[in-house]
This record gives C-alpha cells, structure tokens and sequence, in this order.
C-alpha cells in the first residue's frame, strides 16, 4: 500500500519537473508551448551521450542535462518563439506541433528509432525496504531531487527579486512592464529555466519513463493535464496536481488494473467540470 | 440526380482509364510493396526489416527469373488504416505483384481482405498472432508465430522445477495469443498460473503490475511485451527488486530483443526466453549475416524483424524463380508452400498446408559475449509448427 | 420601435443574410475541380476518398471552432463512434443499405455529441481542449475494454458493406468509394453552407464574437452551444461512418489523440470560420504529407513540421492575405 504511495509520489514528481515550465509559459504569455517536451527530450537524449558515449558520471550528467536545453530554449526563445506570441492560439498550436514533429524525426535520425538507456550507476539499482514499504533507490533519488528542485522554485518564486518581477508579470504584463520590468527578459530567462527543468526531468525520467523519439508525443497529454488541472498562476498548483494525478495513475493501475487508463481521464475531467480554471488557480475568471 | 445507368457508364471508364495505367511496365520488372511502420512507436521494427530488404537485394542482385525487382517502401506507421490505403494503392496503382512487411497484427488483418480479393501474396515479415495465415489464402508468413515459443517455454519452465507463474502481456493479439497459448500448455502439465496481467499496449509503465506480481510471489513471471518495449520492462524489474526476490524471466525472446539487449545493462543477465533467432546463432549463414546487415548499416545490430525481412525477400525470389517469373498470385502462393532453406536463425520452411514458418525454436539465456550482451542459445527444439494451427486439424 | 421600422430591419437582415449566401466564383471552380478530380485523376481516388473523409471531418471542426469558438482536441471521439458504429451496425446486418446506415449513425452520434455538450459549456480554451481530449481517450479505452464487441486493438473484422443504393459494390481501385465520400461531402457541405447563413448561424457568430454580450442582447448563448456542437458531433461521426463504410474496417486509431491532432493542423492550415478552410487544408495537408511520405518515407514528418514552422513564422494572415488578393480578382464587384 505505501509502497504504491511511494511510487505515486516519485512519478508525480517527475511529472511536475518535467510539466512545470510549460505552466509558467502558459500562464506568463498565455503561450501554448507544444513542443515543451521536446525539450525534455533533448536532456535525455544529452544525458545518454555524455553518460554511454563520453564516459561521465551520471550525477556530474544532471546538471549537464538542465544546462543543454536551457541553452537551446534560450536561444530557439530570442530567434524563432518570440515572434510567435502575439498570435492567436491557434497560430500557436500550428507553430509548436510543427516543432514536435521536426523533433521527432531529427532524433530519429541522429540517434536511431530504438529505446535508449541512461547507463546509471549500481549504487542506485534495486531498492531496500524500510518498515515493510519497498523503496526504490532510483525513485528516492528522483523524490529527492524534485524535492529540492520544487522547494527552490517556490522559495525563488516568493522570496527574489526575480521571483517577484515574475510574478508581477504573471498577473499584469501590461501595468509590470510600465513598472520599469522588462517582461521580455524576465520570459526568456523563465522560459530558458523551464526548459532546462524539463530536460533534467527527461534525463531522470528516461530510467521510468523510457526515452525514445516519440517521447514529446507520448507525454504531451499528461503535461497538458497537469497544467490544466494544476492552473497556471503558481508553482504549487501544477506541483499538487502533478502528485495527484501520479498517484491516481499509479494506484489506479494496480487496485484496477483492468480500468487503469481510465482512472486518471476520469479525474481529470471532474476535476475540471468542477474548477473550469484549474484546481488551485487564485483568481476563479480571467 | 444522376441516373444508375449514367454512373454504372462512368464507373467503367474510369476502371478502365486505370487499368491502362502501369500494364506497359508489368513485362520486365516486378514490383514488391514494402509496408513497414517507419514512424510512430514502431519505427525501430520498420527500419529492421527494410534494412535487411535491401541487404537482401544487394547481395543477391535484383533480377530473378529475367525479371528486375522493383522495391517500393511505404510508411504505415502501424496505424491499420494506413496500412489499408497503402496497400490498395500498391496494388491498383502501382500494380506490385507482392505486398510484404507488416510490423504489427492489425495492420497484417488489415491488408488481408485485399490480398484475397487481388489474388497478390501478402508476405508477414513481422507479426506474429497466429491467425494472421487464416486470414486470407494468400498470407505466407516468414517471422514466427507467438504460440511457437509460448508452448515451447512452457515445456521448458515445467522441466526446470518453475511450478507458480504470473503472466504479464501486451493487451492486444499477439499478448494473448502467447498468454493462452503458455496458459493451456503450463496449468496442463501442472503448473499454476496465479495472475494474469494485461499491460496497456499504449502506456508501457509496468511499475504496477511488476508490484502486483510481486506480491503474489511466483517463481517465474511470463512476460511478453512487443519489440521495442522489453528494456523499459527490465529496468523496471530490478529496479522493483524482483530479481532479487527471486523471480526468474521467462517467455517469448520478444522481451530481450535483439535491438535493445545491448544497452540494457546486467539486470538482464540470466533471463531465460524461447525464440527464433538471435544474433549469437552460431552458423556460417548468421556469422555472414550479421558482418553484413552491420557494415551496411553503421553497426547496428540485426534482430529478428531484420531475419524475417531477409527471409520474407528469399522466399519472394524463391516463389519468382519457381514459377520462372509468373506473377500469378495463386502460383506464386503454391510455390512458396513447402520452400525450405537454411535461414540465418537456422534451417526453415513454409507449412504447405497452413503456409506459416516451421522453424527451430531455441531456449536462450542472457549472457555476456565479449563485453556485449546476447541471447546464448542452449536448447534446441527442433521443426516447430505453430500450435495455435496444429490443435485445429 | 414601430412596426414598419422592425419590418425594414427584417427585411435589411434577410437581405444582408441572402447577400452573404451568394454562390463566388472561386466555389464553383472549386467543385468544378472534386468533379473533374472523379474522371481525369482515377488512380488517386484512394487517397481522394481519404481526403474527402478528412474534409468533412476538418468541416465539422471549423463548425465548432469558426462559428462557435469551441476549440476542441479530442473530436476524433465522434469520428470514432461513428465509424465503430457504422461498422457494427454493417457487420451484424442491422441495415445493408449503406446510405441509410450512414443516416442512423449520423443520428446516434448527434445524441451522443447532444448529451456530452453539456461539457464545454464552461470554462477556458485549455479546459475544453482537455475536457474534449479526456473524452475522446476515455471512449478509445472503452473500445479497447469491450473488444468482444469491437475486436479491440485488433480492429473490427468482417465488416463486409452492401453494395451502395443496392447497386453498385466497393470497389478494389476505390472508385465507388470517392464518389460516395465526396457526394456526401458535398450535400453535408450545402447543409452547414445553409446553417451558417442562416439567422442561427449568425447569432452564433455574435456568441464567438462576445459571448457575455451576446447574451446581454438577448440570444440564449447555451442552447446555440449545444446545437452547434451537437451538429458538430454528427458530422464527425458520419465522417468516422464514411471511413469505415469505404474501407471495410476500423481499428482504435480512429479515437487517437494524433488524429483529433492532425485534424487541428488541418483545419488551422486551411483558416478557420469560412467553411472551405477545412477542405482546402484537407488537400494540402494530404498531398504535402502523400508527397513527402513517398520520398522520405522514414523522415517526413521533419518536413512536414518544417512546413507548419515556416507558414506560422510568414504568418497565417499573410497568406490569407494573398488569398484575399486573388479571391478579389477572381470576383471584381461582386463584393
């Protein structure tokens, strides 16, 4: 029973790494970003190179899977995004789905259609148990980590200077860029920041998850899910919702394993017949 | 409203605006329709066969029986009514006189209907449901069927003291084709299947389910997953501690395929599954195989979608040399009955009653060869039919 | 308002409303070409029924998207319906006759789209794209569940059609199949031509506009939302009924969340909310994706996502621009 818990909870995490920059994209510009798992699909793809190819350790190949796609999220943010915002959302889901599919294909044929895997060490094989609830040691790691990625996040959203500009911008863009802020800036650093979020979550989550070139494809329900029931005007909304719906899905496929797939739509959609604007979203109209 | 008479008129011209189209060429040249999943969750299984396809064309030349073969590769990217369209247009429009590939069940049912009703020899290099023969009179398949293995492992599990078993099974055809199959064969011979589980075919997170088959403690879990998706599964079981809880693999080799093994790391060692081929077959014909299929293709290693590619285009140059290159669809068909040759997973044949593969089936053991990991093959049974065909004489 | 003023103004909205509905130029020359597309282009009627199919399909989109703001990405769960109905309905010998089966699908989807409008009558664009997606996936299990009735992941076998009108059979080249798909097509097209320029279809156009103010006006913004969607819902489903009805099969792809996807890109590509958006997207997206799939068949949906990044990065209205410029010239004073 806690071990399921347990479980839940690392695959919610993971998702709410993986998910949280779309959110704050979404809610900043009211951008719908499609592609965002391309992006968690470059730090896998990162991760495996520096890890099978190049011989680093797996822990010095973290930081390194952030750093790529942030890098590339800034950059594809100053050349190509950035024009894009001022259209309509239709416009917008035309642009991103366009990028998945030449991300796609581009792994495909850089790196093979095949599953890959992340050589990881053996100190995080298999798992130990500690009062009867089985641990895995990956998904502790994973627990930890996001942890601590989600804790920071919500420090730095309330407590810096940018945390704060950020937020002013998330309200009012208008009245928060006649305040002196520069939203640009401030979106390109958030958007850099959650990209390399969301490449960090792919290189851990390849382990779980499994990593292959239909990766932005294959997740993008779930990110969208956890934005739309998490909300888009703060980091606790789409972390709680994350969890939720990691447990609902993990629970679900183990006590009825012959409705599994059913159990996290169905939540989803009462979620949100119930709160049209997100489970935990402060202002209720827009 | 148009009259009945008028349409039935204009129906007739444009049949036969078609049927003049590409009549010029079907002297000289023979088409053969390649329909693989090239994208999509598949793709690996696609680019396999035809890699090996053209290898095949490539070492043997492309003209049989004074005919040049003509290959035509199509995406389907498994989605069964792609296939479907595809197939259609390949035979109306580019008139082939084979259609061949077929990277999963539905897609090969698909195209079913249309082989019977176009008279063209529909070649299964992929699938692996056993009915897929029964479909139509002109499927010929030359990769496997799942029963073939699940029976065979089933032997084998009793033999070895494996007595309480929980399945674990893609939710689709093939999953419970090798799910009943395994069943009947292993609670007949006293076995105990204490779970049985049906994995989502779309979302492969086994955590649940490997918790679930932990919890009920078997000696074996029977696991049968489609190409692509074993690594994800093997991960998954050590990192949930079932090795060590003593729980043994077992099942059909799709679990431990070729393609992925190597990266799988040691967590795999010692799994045990019946299969048809693996790359570490020791025969002259595979040794030669292998150092071919991976200097035309940047290393990479073949496995056993690339084999029954391979071997799907031997019998379609076997089936044109036989009938000195007649494309007649039923002559075709009957001169591929009873071809045998020496394949390079080991000696084959086509059923003549049934026109599936007999083929050896192999227990295999996962082990390290050379710093690289591979199925070492350590039992041989010998001309297996599919079962699934055999029971229903 | 007196009397005879009220009467002018009918008279002025009649007018207006006839004005709009006037036949142009270009759609003449548009089904001018399908006709002309059924004799002189034999050997591709296969992907023509294809692209006929996806046609009345983005048709139905652009309904709920163009005319009343509903974004939707889950709308292959009617596509869906209707073709596993379709097929059952042909497969247990419910009715032979494929047209009159095409008829009863097309109302069972109405009241499945009828009874789950009621879903999107809240929220923002992301919840009723998720709401819509949630379903369309939801159904795709339930189809998947009671495999003992629709074949499950194997498909639907054995669906076997009666020969159209009792006359004619389907045909191996599709021949039969493409003039079926595209008649119906156009007669469905003539209908929704009709309800859109009609008082209803203009009222719904003040909803997408403002829905807050329409309703201050005195239009019932609920009851037009669940009639459009649920017309929507019936054209999706005899899309779905046409697809399997010309090919003899269908399999859980028709729920997936990469067709309700294709169906967006579509729809958008083509310009959403004049109706030939959808048809007009549907012969590009399939022709650019036949094209490129022969010369690429590994890689081509890098060029495709290529071709969608350009035309979004030179910008939808520009091109729409363009085509504005050639419909001008194409209709000088016919405003």
């Amino acid at each position: 029973m806690l071990t399921i818990l347990f479980d839940g909870i690392a695959y919610g995490m993971l998702l709410f790494i993986l998910a949280c920059g779309l959110s704050v994209t979404l809610g900043l510009m009211n951008f719908i970003n499609l592609a965002h798992g391309a992006f968690a699909m470059a730090g896998g793809y990162v991760a495996v190179v520096v890890v099978n190819k190049l011989g680093v350790p797996f822990y010095a190949a973290l930081p390194i899977a952030f750093l790529a796609p942030a890098l590339l999220g800034a950059l594809l943010e100053r050349t190509i995004y950035r024009p894009v915002y001022a259209r309509s959302h239709l416009d917008q889901v035309l642009f991103t789905i366009g990028l998945v599919f030449m991300s796609v294909a581009a792994i495909d044929y850089v790196a093979g259609s095949q599953q890959v895997f992340i050589q990881i060490p053996p100190s995080l094989e298999g798992r130990f148990e500690v009062f009867g609830i089985g641990i895995g040691r990956y998904r502790l790691l994973i627990i930890v980590v996001c942890g601590l990625l989600a804790a920071g996040l919500q420090y730095g959203l309330a407590n810096t200077r940018f945390g704060s500009r950020l937020r002013a911008a998330v309200d009012d863009p208008r009245t928060a860029s006649g305040m002196g802020i520069n939203v640009n800036a401030v979106f390109g650093v958030t958007f850099a920041l959650g990209s390399g979020l969301a490449g960090l979550g792919g290189a851990l989550g390849a382990e779980i998850l499994g990593l292959d070139p239909q990766f932005p494809l294959k997740f993008m329900i779930y990110f969208l899910i956890v934005v739309a029931m998490g909300g888009t005007s703060s980091v606790t909304g789409p972390f709680l919702a994350a969890i939720l719906l990691g447990i609902g899905d993990v629970a679900g496929k183990y006590y009825m394993p012959k409705l599994g797939a059913f159990v996290i739509y169905t939540i989803m959609i009462v979620v949100l017949l119930w709160r049209p604007q997100g489970l935990f979203s402060r202002t209720t109209s827009r | 409203m148009l009259s009945n008479k008028y349409l039935n008129s204009l129906l007739g011209a444009t049949m036969l605006l078609t049927a003049g189209v590409g009549s010029v060429y079907a002297q000289a040249t023979v088409k053969v329709g390649l329909i693989v999943p090239m994208t999509g969750p598949q793709a690996s299984t696609g680019k396999q066969i035809e890699a090996a396809v053209k290898l095949y064309m490539q070492q043997k030349g492309n003209t049989v029986a004074g005919k040049k073969i003509e290959l035509i590769v199509k995406d389907d990217g498994a989605v069964p009514d792609n296939t479907r369209r595809v197939a259609q247009e390949l035979i109306v429009n580019d008139k082939v006189s084979f259609i061949a590939g077929f990277g999963v069940t539905p897609a090969a049912l698909a195209a079913a209907p249309l082989a019977t009703q176009a008279k063209v020899p529909l070649v299964v290099m992929a699938a692996g449901t056993s009915m897929i023969t029964e479909s139509s009179p002109f499927v010929v398949r030359t990769s496997f069927t799942l029963p073939q293995s699940s029976v065979i492992i089933a032997d084998w599990a009793i033999k070895n003291n494996i007595k309480k078993v929980v399945t674990m099974v893609s939710d689709y055809a093939p999953g419970i084709d090798a799910l009943n199959s395994f069943k009947e064969r292993f609670t007949g011979a006293g076995g105990a299947v204490v779970a049985d589980l049906k994995v989502p075919l779309a979302s492969p997170d086994f955590a649940p389910f490997l918790q679930r088959a932990r919890d009920a403690s078997p000696d074996a879990i029977f696991i049968f997953v489609p190409s692509g998706q074993g690594g994800t599964f093997m991960k998954q079981f050590t990192e949930r501690g079932l090795d060590k809880a003593g729980i043994k693999v077992i099942g059909p080799g799709d679990v431990t395929d070729d393609d992925l093994l190597p990266n799988m790391g040691d967590a795999v060692l010692g799994t045990v599954t019946a299969h048809m081929y693996s790359a570490n077959h020791n025969s002259a014909a595979n040794k030669a195989f292998i150092a071919a299929f991976k200097k035309a293709n940047n290393g990479l290693r073949p496995n056993f979608m690339a084999v029954g590619g391979y071997d799907g285009m031997h019998l379609i140059y076997e089936a044109l040399n036989k009938t000195k290159g007649s494309t007649d669809g039923e002559a075709l068909v009957n001169a591929m009955r009873g071809t045998a040759w020496e394949s390079p997973r080991g000696p084959i044949s086509i059923d003549p009653r049934t026109r599936d593969i007999i083929q050896n089936i192999y227990i295999r053991k996962v082990e390290k060869v050379g710093g690289e990991l591979y199925n070492v093959e350590f039992a041989t049974f010998a001309n297996v039919k599919d079962p699934g065909k055999e029971g229903k004489k | 308002m007196s009397g005879a003023a009220m009467q002018d103004l009918t008279a002025q909205v009649a007018y207006h409303l006839a004005r709009r509905a006037r036949w142009r130029g270009l759609e003449y020359v548009f089904w001018a070409a399908a006709l002309a597309s059924v004799f002189f282009l034999p050997a591709k009627h296969l992907i023509l029924n294809e692209i006929a199919i996806l046609a009345l399909f983005a048709l139905s989109l652009d309904l709920l998207i163009g005319y009343a703001g509903i974004i939707s990405l889950g709308h292959a769960a009617y596509f869906g319906f209707g073709a596993y109905a379709a097929g059952l309905i042909a497969k247990h010998g419910l009715i032979g006759e494929p047209v009159l089966a095409l008829l009863v699908t097309g109302l069972v989807v109405a009241l499945l789209g009828f009874i789950t409008s009621f879903l999107v009558l809240r929220g923002s664009d992301l919840t009723r794209i998720m709401i819509t997606l949630g379903f369309s996936l939801i159904l795709r299990e339930v189809a998947n569940r009671f495999a003992g009735l629709t074949g499950g992941a194997d498909g639907l076998q054995g669906v076997t059609m009666a020969p159209l009108l009792g006359q004619f059979t389907f045909d191996i080249g599709g021949h039969v199949a493409y003039m079926y798909s595209l008649t119906v097509l156009f007669v469905m097209f003539l209908v929704a031509r009709r309800i859109v320029y009609s008082p209803f279809g203009l009222s719904l156009r003040a909803v997408q506009g403002n829905a807050l103010r329409a309703a201050a006006i005195g239009i019932g913004v609920n009851w037009r939302l669940v009639a459009i969607y649920t017309i929507a819902a019936a054209y999706a489903g005899i899309a779905g009924a046409l697809l399997t009805q010309s090919t003899q099969f269908c399999s859980l792809d028709v729920f997936s969340f990469e067709r309700s996807a294709d169906l967006f890109v579509v729809l958008v590509l083509g310009g959403v909310g004049y109706l030939y958006g959808g048809l007009v997207g549907a012969v590009l997206f399939k022709i650019t994706q036949d094209w490129l799939a022969g010369l690429t068949p590994q890689y081509w949906q890098f060029w495709v996502g290529l071709t969608l990044v350009i035309i979004v990065l030179v910008g939808t209205e520009r091109l729409s621009g363009w085509l504005r410029a050639i419909r001008r010239l194409a209709f000088k004073g016919q405003g």
